[in-house]
């Protein structure tokens, strides 16, 4: 399973939301908001997360915490 | 609900201002926010333009890019491009390309970039300075400025700038411009790039370019005609979109002298001022590209079927009072917003945070060669192209 996280970073460009739509929705803040976490793999995350032109998204291994993401 | 002889005839009215959209916008988003519209084709579609709506066709994967892309509404010379570029795939295709450009466009690259951008500006300001008045700043300023960033980040050499710039021009002009002329430029530049790939793959370079060659040779992720595309893509959608935003800037703030004198007085508000200018100023005349449902979608009360064309209107989301208070009052103090100047959903503008620095750093080099520019002629005289959603100004004189 996969921990997804946006950081305060998001600008709600909505990249993630529109390439992962299952995996991300914009919130009432204006916000990208992982809907649920962690979830299975699936690489539609990991190209969200190299999409998002805040680098705010962190992908990691929910039992090792180890990064899967691009910027680690 | 909407009958087909209710349907509103497009293109709209030309605006009576170029500093405001044409009221019927106004209109349409307090009383038909999702409108049914037919093209000048006789086709019909559907004109959203209500923020949260806009917002929500470009996000929402049930409007598809890929879709329009092969449309009629798709049949004008720009679109036919868009078609076999990055704006016009649906994810995951669209995601295959855009994770492997995405990052020489982060917020992070591109301030790496700034210093570059700051000295660029200098140089171009100082020769500016120095010319008799009045200049035009489209040749002098505007044009070279984001020319010159693309060219330097995908790697296209100095010296070959400018034979460059007349194809994409050619290709950029009206829409009513002489399709096999266009056709010609297009084939130029194609084969250019293909040159210069190869030269590339013998000779690795710094630059984008290299990194998405080297992205085509790792697992086959990007083929050749999709690098050429995006590279195509990546210098036409760089540089006019951002010269017109410059002129444009500078027209509405030299429109509004209050503010204009507020910035004057105050640089730091100029990133601020940059996201208000991006919000009020219009890219064009239109709408943005069509997208085309793939199932029928309910916005705003109103059932769009499925396989319907869908306009958004930037221009009217823009303008929305439930989102922007005031919001047809230009103020450079504005709380920065989300605002849709670069799109929203997988397409937002890839050169979105480049684009931002790039008019940051135009704004304050203007404000620091040239604290008491001028245009030189009245609004009446300025020349725009015609015929193109992105509105282009021919040539911009201005004295000081
Ligand atoms: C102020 C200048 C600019 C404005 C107003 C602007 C506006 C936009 C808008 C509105 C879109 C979305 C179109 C749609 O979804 O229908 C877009 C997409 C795009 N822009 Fe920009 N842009 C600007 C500068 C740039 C620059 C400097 C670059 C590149 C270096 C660039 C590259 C792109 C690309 C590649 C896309 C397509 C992205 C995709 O399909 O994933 N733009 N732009
Ligand atoms: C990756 C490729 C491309 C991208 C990302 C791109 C991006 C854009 C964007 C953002 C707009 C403004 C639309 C809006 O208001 O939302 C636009 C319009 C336009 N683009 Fe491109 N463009 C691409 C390729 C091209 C090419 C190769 C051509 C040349 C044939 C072209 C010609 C035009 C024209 C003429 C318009 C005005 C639209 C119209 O009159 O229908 N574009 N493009
Ligand atoms: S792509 Fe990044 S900046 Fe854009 S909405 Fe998603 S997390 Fe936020």
């Amino acid at each position: 399973m996969w921990n997804v996280a946006v950081s305060p970073a998001c600008i709600g460009s909505g990249v993630c939301a529109g390439s992962a739509p299952g995996h991300f929705a914009i919130g009432a803040d204006g916000r990208s908001h992982p809907p649920a976490t962690p979830v299975d793999p699936d690489d539609a995350i990991l190209g969200a997360a190299a999409s998002c032109p805040m680098e705010a998204i962190t992908v990691t291994d929910a039992d090792t915490g180890t990064h899967v993401d691009p910027f680690i | 609900m909407t009958l087909q002889d209710d349907a509103l005839a497009l293109p709209l009215p030309p605006a009576p201002s170029i500093y405001h959209p044409t009221p019927r916008l106004a209109e349409l988003r307090a009383n038909r926010p999702v409108a049914e519209v037919t093209f000048p084709d006789g086709s019909t579609g559907w004109l959203v333009t209500r923020y949260a709506d806009v917002r929500q066709v470009l996000i929402d994967p049930r409007f598809s890019r890929a879709a329009a892309a092969g449309s009629a509404a798709s049949d004008t010379g720009i679109a036919l491009v868009a078609t076999d570029s990055i704006l016009g795939m649906d994810p995951p295709e669209h995601t295959r390309l855009r994770r492997l450009v995405a990052g020489a466009f982060t917020a992070r690259r591109v301030e790496e970039l700034r210093p570059k951008v700051t000295a660029l500006v200098d140089t171009l300001l100082t020769d500016v300075a120095a010319r008799p008045r009045p200049v035009d700043l489209v040749e002098h300023f505007s044009l070279p400025l984001p020319v010159r960033v693309i060219c330097e980040l995908l790697g296209v050499p100095p010296e070959d700038q400018h034979v460059f710039h007349a194809w994409s021009d050619t290709i950029m002009s009206d829409a009513g411009g002489d399709p096999a002329e266009i056709r010609a430029a297009m084939g130029n530049l194609a084969v250019y790039f293909g040159k210069l790939i190869a030269d590339k793959r013998a000779t690795p370079a710094d630059d984008l370019m290299t990194a998405l060659i080297a992205a085509r040779g790792n697992q086959d992720r990007l083929t050749e005609q999709e690098l050429v595309n995006l590279c195509f893509g990546l210098l036409i959608a760089g540089h006019e979109t951002t010269a017109n935003q410059i002129n444009m800037f500078l027209l509405t703030l030299l429109h509004f002298p209050e503010e204009y004198a507020r910035l004057a007085g105050s640089p730091e508000l100029v990133p601020q001022a940059v996201e208000e200018l991006m919000r009020f100023v219009q890219l064009g005349e239109g709408a943005g590209l069509p997208r085309v449902t793939t199932e029928a979608v309910d916005l705003s009360g109103v059932t769009i079927p499925a396989g319907a064309v869908v306009l958004t209107s930037m221009a009217a989301a823009n303008r929305d009072e439930s989102v922007f208070a005031d919001a047809d009052r230009l103020d450079l103090s504005r709380e920065i917003t989300q605002h849709l100047g670069f799109g929203a959903g997988a397409h937002h503008c890839l050169g979105a945070q480049l684009a931002r620095m790039e008019l940051q750093e135009a704004l304050r080099g203007l404000l620091r060669h040239l604290p008491d520019l001028r245009i030189a002629v009245p609004d009446a005289e300025l020349r725009f192209k015609t015929g193109m959603i992105v509105r282009s100004l021919q040539s911009l004189p201005v004295t000081w």
